[in-house]
């Protein structure tokens, strides 16, 4: 299908709406009723049709607004995009394995002609039509990184690997569930999930390091992340808490629906050819709490899935002070009849609410 | 998960006899599109179909990694080994399909080094081969030095030196030249980073006189494939599988588990990754570690092996795959 590109924002008014196709594909987190942390990695090599996980970098009707929101940040705040010296090349990669990806995956919205290092690409939804030589990064407006993640949804860390670690030496990091680039920049992956509560002890970072150590040329993975905001906002940032932090406080019985949102971020890894690199692209998907009940088996779900969650999470995820108000309103849409396992909505086996 | 998975069609293009020991071999997709790109010491496992015993051994990747074209690597024949090699060198012919996997590189510049010290043993060049290109490319500083025995047996030793005059140094065992280790490390600049790839008694002697130097663990950098070896036969267990397979003679324990159809990880096939790491249930007799990757203290526990080049002797090898 032709993608109809929503004109909307991400901050002050919150224009920002799913439209049904969104809400259909949304990438529900949770293949059962309960939720606690695992290394919970899959190959990522397509998924069934429509679904985001179906091309390896999902555009969606949020793309051009998402990008306009991304070049705000930037503008405000340039620490959110850096690269250290080494990871110009990777960046390369980034660069390549996104511009083949899309023209490849989108035609109609992308299109890449190379003659050997002399490259063309048109943009078409953002309205870019760029000459550069390949390598050559006086040819582009930004470093090859910055230059096309700014025409790409998500956050990207990406990573070197050396000395049996990955380092977090470059990004881009403006739709982030609260962490900070400029924090993180340079540490190593136990260095930067020292504040994540429960997950070193299960071992779970160990098995996970050794695991993205060993992705592929040509072999990507892919897991699910999820947290709760409030608004469509997707700049949740530490260094922009005092613009969305109090914003909790605003929650009412009354406007809880339309106001709190659930939050999941498609995680990919892919390794980078010429630099033996990894990137990390963040992918955050936002639904609103009345557009998911709108599945009954998602809306039966996440009310126990929030119910039981074990504390430690929601504190960490920073829902802990609305918890009550959130499985208050949950519980309506949940009548306790069974789900089915997975997380597909299964809208013609599944019953309706029963009331 | 097994790496493997990724695999690439390829027909041989051309085959070049160095000297008496080293064969280079060009490979093409067969599909005549594009290989995909790689780093500066990267590898592929090719796998050779040798009659009923199919066999895969990692090689280096020599080629430029710009070139995707074709790949080239560089077969030693190894007379006491367990075939591969001598398979190579005696069977493939040009115009011969094979498969081989993507890269996968466990030998990796280090992006920030101020300067790439890289010293090579024999067939330990091919790596720096690709390295070197890579480097070429964004202007880095390297300096290399390789030993070999003597003139005839030194492969790519014409090409370097005339290619980087100033920065290889070359060493013939016969005519007694060895490398001054101490002082070659000692008068390095601030940032440099040591690469080694040869025999197993130059690599241990590049760790450890750095260790000794005083250079941090982490600039220093090694590869070396340990063939699998030639060993007794013995029996093994797989439990989760619920089989009873017999290794052979020449087989590894990796290639017996693959050909019983029981789906393995690995993906150096050399001790050196750790992917193909197997849990141990029970045991009586003695597991022959022979892999860099296990700690002295695991491999004591009796509770891991590395199926891709260890073995086994005794009565019972009980196995979690
Ligand atoms: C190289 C890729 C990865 C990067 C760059 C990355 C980065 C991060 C960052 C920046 C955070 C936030 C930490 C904070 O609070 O400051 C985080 C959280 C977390 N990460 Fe990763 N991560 C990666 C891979 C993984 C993998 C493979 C797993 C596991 C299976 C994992 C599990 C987690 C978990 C469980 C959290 C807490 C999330 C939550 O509860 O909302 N990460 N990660
Ligand atoms: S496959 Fe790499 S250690 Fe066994």
């Amino acid at each position: 299908m032709t993608i109809q590109f929503n004109d909307e924002t991400f901050r002050d008014d919150y224009t920002f709406r799913n439209s049904q196709w969104a809400i259909d594909r949304f990438p529900f987190p949770f293949h059962e009723d309960s939720y606690m942390y695992s290394v919970n990695m899959e190959q990522h090599q397509g998924g069934p049709a429509g679904s985001i996980f179906e091309k390896r970098f999902d555009v969606d009707e949020h793309y051009v607004s998402e990008m306009r929101d991304r070049a705000l940040v930037l503008a405000e705040d340039p620490l959110r995009c850096q690269s250290l010296p080494h990871m110009t090349l990777a960046g390369w990669d980034l660069l390549e394995l996104i511009m083949v990806s899309k023209s490849e995956d989108y035609p109609d919205l992308f299109e890449l002609h190379r003659d050997g290092d002399r490259w063309h690409w048109i943009n078409r939804p953002l309205g870019i039509d760029q000459k550069f030589t390949f390598m050559d990064e006086a040819t582009l407006p930004y470093g090859p990184m910055e230059y096309i993640t700014r025409q790409t949804q998500g956050d990207f860390a990406v990573l070197d690997q050396r000395d049996e670690n990955l380092w977090m030496d470059a990004g881009i990091v403006t739709t982030q569930a609260d962490w900070s680039l400029d924090f993180d920049i340079g540490m190593n992956f136990f260095e930067w999930h020292a504040p994540v509560p429960l997950a070193a002890e299960m071992g779970i970072f160990k098995r996970a390091l050794k695991f993205l150590m060993n992705i592929q040329q040509g072999a990507p993975a892919r897991r699910l992340n999820w947290t709760m905001t409030v608004n469509p906002r997707l700049d949740t940032s530490p260094e922009n808490y005092h613009k969305w932090g109090p914003q909790k406080m605003t929650l009412t019985p009354e406007n809880i629906g339309r106001k709190q949102h659930l939050r999941v971020e498609l995680q990919t890894f892919f390794r980078l050819p010429r630099s033996n690199g990894l990137v990390f692209p963040i992918r955050c998907y936002l639904i609103a709490l009345e557009d998911l009940v709108t599945v009954p088996k998602w809306g039966r779900r996440l009310h126990r899935v929030i119910r039981d969650l074990p504390e430690e999470l929601a504190e960490y995820k920073g829902f802990t002070a609305n918890r009550a108000m959130i499985v208050d309103y949950l519980s309506k849409f949940d009548d306790g009849l069974p789900t089915s396992d997975g997380i597909w909505p299964d809208k013609d086996t599944e019953p309706p609410l029963q009331v | 998960m097994s790496a493997g998975t990724n695999k690439i069609d390829v027909t041989v293009t051309d085959i070049v006899p160095l000297n008496d020991l080293v064969t280079r071999f060009k490979f093409e997709r067969s599909d005549g599109e594009l290989l995909p790109t790689f780093s500066g010491g990267a590898h592929t496992v090719v796998e050779m179909k040798d009659g009923e015993v199919s066999r895969l051994n990692p090689y280096s990747l020599m080629s430029d990694p710009n070139d995707r074209t074709a790949y080239t690597i560089s077969v030693r024949r190894d007379e006491e080994g367990r075939g591969g090699s001598l398979f190579m060198h005696r069977n493939v012919k040009v115009g011969d399909r094979m498969t081989i996997s993507y890269p996968v590189n466990l030998f990796a510049l280090d992006l920030r080094a101020k300067k790439h010290l890289m010293i090579a043993g024999g067939i330990g060049i091919t790596p720096f081969l690709s390295q070197i290109r890579q480097l070429d490319y964004a202007n880095g500083h390297f300096e290399l030095h390789y030993a070999c025995r003597n003139r005839a047996l030194g492969s790519y030793v014409d090409y370097l030196t005339s290619a980087h005059p100033n920065d290889v140094h070359i060493y013939f065992d016969e005519m007694k030249q060895a490398i001054d280790l101490e002082n070659l490390l000692d008068g390095q600049p601030l940032g440099t980073h040591i690469y080694v790839c040869g025999p197993a008694g130059m690599i241990n002697w590049v760790r450890d006189t750095a260790e000794k130097l005083g250079w941090p663990r982490e600039a220093v950098h090694f590869e070396e494939f340990l063939a699998p070896q030639s060993g007794k036969p013995f029996q093994v267990e797989l439990a989760a599988s619920n089989k009873t397979i017999e290794v052979g003679e020449h087989q590894s324990l990796l290639e017996a588990i693959e050909a019983a159809g029981v789906d393995a990880p690995y993906l150096c096939r050399g001790g050196a990754c750790g992917q193909c790491e197997t849990n141990v249930v029970d045991y009586d007799g003695e597991i022959l570690h022979r892999d860099h990757w296990l700690e002295d203290d695991e491999k004591q526990s009796g509770k891991k092996i590395m199926p891709c080049v260890s073995r086994f002797e005794g009565k019972i090898l009980v196995l979690d795959r």
